[in-house]
């Protein structure tokens, strides 16, 4: 990774570690975001990069460690700095999250309706910027529920961008969706980088998205970091786990530990 | 930088000089320069840009409804000299078009 000032970071994740119980979910993580990059969090199920985005943005309060937003201790403030904070970051979830009962005009005003003395009349043009900007011009009247699948994601996109963040977190944002559709969703979180230079921040495990999007790519399993810089740089690597992900190849079941098996099965040392 | 606005009378129609960034919290400001100059608009309105170093889409919005309002009292409405940040988000929005951009009065 080229050589950055402290002005061309926006997130820096340092030693955090974040436990369920006694269940150590990520042990140790380090890493910095570069301001208008496109930072994609990739492993297989389970390894942890749901958790690390939800320390992220602030919905869980890690074990350990610090994650600092444009150089503040995000991890240490209290609720209302917290909230403030997360006025700057907008956040699309993988299943949208949009309000079933609100039109999806509705849905992408809502923040700024929350957060801002904005007038209504001055709310109803923004919010139809941003549908435009996502090609649901014409569309805020709907419901979520008339919406496809690809276009609830445009739709969760928008409302994201409602209150023009500086960071982008998105969720899993190609699950489910067709190649077609996931390509156009892959198009548009480029075009939101170009056009405000916007950082993003995308968990994903869907190989093609990455090879669209990535300017860098970290690489979790079992909760730590075992690659971390540009995508080809991470193919480069000779780690086993990232090699098998890289090829897709699946776990071979029979090589299990068998002490480790019966312990997990009767709980004796 | 905080947003600072001046409205002058220049050549018989209102100028309003914004200086600094229109973001979220500054909009409502200059929402209300812009109703009060059209209001009492003279010969026509015309907001200077020169000097507005960021906006965001509440600023565009701020614009669009300036401009809605003066083609509703069927008064002239007019960008100054758009800075570069301003003129990023107005083409982004595909709306560079939509205004009548001038480099001067």
């Amino acid at each position: 990774m080229a050589a950055s000032n402290d002005n061309d970071i926006i997130i820096e994740v340092r030693d955090l570690v974040v436990k369920y119980g006694d269940r150590t979910v990520l042990d140790g993580i380090n890493f910095q975001v570069r301001r208008g990059e496109i930072f994609v969090i990739l492993g297989g199920s389970g390894c942890g990069k749901s958790t690390l985005l939800r320390n992220l943005v602030g919905l869980m309060r890690p074990y350990s460690g610090r994650i600092l937003i444009n150089g503040q201790d995000f991890t240490a403030m209290n609720d209302e700095e917290r909230t403030d904070a997360r006025k700057r970051m907008g956040m699309c979830f993988q299943g949208s999250a949009l309000f079933g009962s609100m039109s999806v005009g509705d849905n992408v005003a809502l923040p700024l309706r929350e957060h801002t003395r904005l007038e209504e009349s001055t709310i109803e043009i923004m919010t139809k910027i941003k549908l435009e900007l996502v090609g649901l011009g014409g569309f805020g009247d709907f419901l979520p529920a008339e919406l496809s699948g690809g276009m609830k994601k445009r739709a969760g996109l928008a409302r994201a961008m409602a209150m023009d963040p500086e960071i982008i977190f998105y969720d899993e944002p190609s699950a489910g969706l067709d190649p077609i559709v996931a390509a156009g969703l892959d198009g548009l979180i480029r075009k939101m980088q170009h056009t405000f230079n916007l950082t993003s921040v995308v968990v994903t495990h869907e190989m093609e998205s990455v090879k669209q999007i990535a300017d860098t790519v970290c690489m979790l399993e079992r909760g730590r970091i075992v690659g971390l810089g540009a995508l080809e740089e991470l193919r480069a690597l000779d780690y086993p786990y990232v090699q098998q992900f890289f090829a897709r190849r699946a776990q071979d079941e029979s090589q299990i530990d068998s002490a480790e098996y019966l312990r997990s099965l009767t709980g004796l040392e | 930088m905080a947003l600072e606005l001046l409205s002058v009378e220049q050549d018989g129609q209102w100028v309003i000089r914004a200086k600094g960034e229109v973001d979220l919290y500054a909009s409502p400001d200059l929402r209300a320069a812009i109703l009060k100059a059209v209001s009492d608009p003279r010969g026509g309105v015309a907001v200077d840009l020169s000097q507005v170093e960021y906006m965001d889409s509440s600023g565009v919005a701020t614009l669009v409804e300036g401009l809605k309002s003066a083609g509703q009292r069927k008064v002239s409405f007019s960008l100054l000299a758009p800075s570069q940040a301003v003129m990023k988000v107005l083409q982004l929005s595909r709306l560079d078009s939509v205004f009548d951009i001038r480099e001067s009065l």
